[in-house]
């Protein structure tokens, strides 16, 4: 099996010779794809105004919101695309989605 | 010194000797969905099964997308897997036939080859495994049962070779083979496993090790994917040759990319798929002992498109037929025509050619209309060119 470097592909560095066949990859490739560069809008958490209910965090199609202990949530940067269901969602609009 | 081997001979229909053959085969999965002509293969299947005689998985799919789904799907985990349909079937298979392909599946199909609608057709003609040409399978053509029993298990032995993992269709004209009782030689189920034993598929899914399938790959990547598809079905040939090379080994059977009759010095040669190949023979022999000049070519392995193999038998025409049992409408002529005339300019082989397109819709091939057509290429060498490119052969004018 042809195990292959992400952080090559991600840059460019490969050829249809060093591809896997059929893109049947065993490692995690996503995770090397910040899709956070993608975003025009972030979210903010005003952790003040957070009744930690969680619906952000069954909302987020993108696994961006980050649960800690206690139910503190957070921002995962690197991966939130910006679309704002999570500031849709929040019942105490705790989430202001602001300009980049 | 040799030992004489016991041969077993059968009667069966096209259809039946396919099922056979996969049921010899040892297939884990099949899944299909029932249509004219194909229907008997996968009801002779469903019998076996239910009988105890083969140990698979039967599923009757809602559909032939469906049912081309699971057999993705089942390929994936290691199975054996086959599948068979004609006409709207595999047109209805469409959009699976490109991911079977380029997620390395190696299914084997058979089509029972039948015409499109509209209108209503249930009999022979090509249409429907051209729709599928470009979809990265390789495609085989039965030119009578015996060669739909013998491609049926050389196909498995071509998709699962680890250097393809491919999936390739079996193509059996409707009614004209799956209907008709031909005799035939058939392996012992020993012989036909240990030619075709059961290997692991390399990237089969397991839980332990998980791998991603069937993957987005933008415009950074996609090409390169599509380039590796590219490249390995060239190395059909070459795998072929040894699954060919052993299959004559044990059945005194041996099949080619393509099969030449009396091209040798022949100034006239017709390129032709299927069961008409048979038809065509036939008649050149009859016109060989008037002393023409004339050869028939068939095509076992359609693709990838045996371009060497052809060039080498056609350079030193002066005249091609080619038979098209399908249309390009609109195009310069039919698929295959098209196929043998880019073969013709690529080798910088200058030679009369013409597309003769026939049989549309079960339309009989006789041969009194192949007698009518060699009389056309003679012609055309007297008068050193044809009166049109594109003949519609035995329409009613």
């Amino acid at each position: 099996m042809n195990e292959i470097d992400v952080k090559k592909i991600v840059k460019g560095e490969f050829s249809w010779r060093t591809l896997p066949p059929a893109a049947m990859i065993r490692v995690p490739s996503s995770l090397e794809y910040k899709t956070g560069t993608w975003r025009m809008e972030k979210p903010l958490i005003d952790q003040n105004k957070c009744t930690k209910c969680l619906l952000c965090w069954i909302y987020c199609p993108d696994m961006a919101i980050i649960r800690l202990d206690g139910g503190i949530v957070e921002v995962d940067y690197d991966y939130c695309k910006g679309c704002g269901i999570c500031a849709e969602v929040c019942p105490p609009k705790a989430i202001k989605m602001v300009e980049e | 010194m040799s030992e004489l081997k016991q041969v077993k001979k059968m009667a069966l229909m096209g259809d039946e000797a396919v099922a056979y053959a996969v049921k010899q085969a040892d297939v884990d999965v099949i899944a299909a969905y029932p249509i004219t002509p194909q229907t008997i293969i996968v009801e002779r299947l469903s019998k076996y099964v239910a009988d105890g005689e083969l140990n698979a998985a039967f599923i009757q799919a809602e559909s032939e997308h469906s049912a081309i789904s699971i057999c993705l799907g089942a390929a994936l985990t290691g199975a054996r897997t086959f599948t068979s349909t004609a006409s709207q079937g595999l047109a209805l298979m469409h959009e699976i036939l490109h991911a079977a392909s380029s997620m390395r599946a190696p299914i084997v199909m058979a089509i029972a080859n039948r015409a499109l609608n509209s209108p209503l057709n249930i009999h022979c003609d090509h249409s429907d495994v051209m729709n599928a040409r470009d979809t990265g399978w390789i495609h085989l053509f039965a030119n009578n049962v015996q060669q739909a029993y013998d491609l049926t298990l050389m196909a498995f032995k071509i998709a699962e070779d680890p250097e393809l993992l491919l999936p390739v269709s079996v193509n059996l004209d409707g009614f004209i083979l799956t209907h008709s009782v031909e005799p035939l030689e058939v392996l012992s189920d020993e012989e036909v496993l240990q030619y075709i034993p059961h290997v692991p598929y390399p990237y089969r899914i397991d839980f332990d090790k998980p791998l991603a399938y069937g993957v987005m790959a933008l415009p950074d990547t996609y090409m390169e994917f599509r380039r590796q598809l590219y490249e390995v079905i060239l190395k059909t040939p070459e795998v072929f040759r040894k699954a060919a090379d052993s299959f004559s080994r044990i059945s005194g059977r041996t099949y080619g990319l393509v099969s030449p009759y009396l091209v040798e010095d022949a100034e006239i040669i017709i390129v032709a798929l299927g069961s008409t190949v048979e038809t065509l023979r036939y008649v050149a022999k009859k016109f060989r002992q008037r002393g023409v000049k004339i050869g028939v070519v068939g095509l076992t392995m359609y693709r990838p498109f045996p371009e060497k193999e052809l060039a080498k038998i056609l350079e030193n025409a002066k005249c091609v037929g080619v038979m098209d049992r399908a249309y390009s409408y609109g195009g310069v002529g039919g698929p295959l025509y098209t196929d043998v005339l880019t073969t013709l300019y690529k080798n910088g082989i200058k030679t009369l050619a013409a597309d003769f397109v026939y049989g549309l819709g079960g339309r009989d091939f006789k041969l009194i209309d192949a007698e009518e057509l060699f009389k056309k290429l003679i012609n055309a060498i007297e008068v050193g060119r044809f009166d049109r490119d594109i003949y519609w052969w035995g329409v009613k004018e």
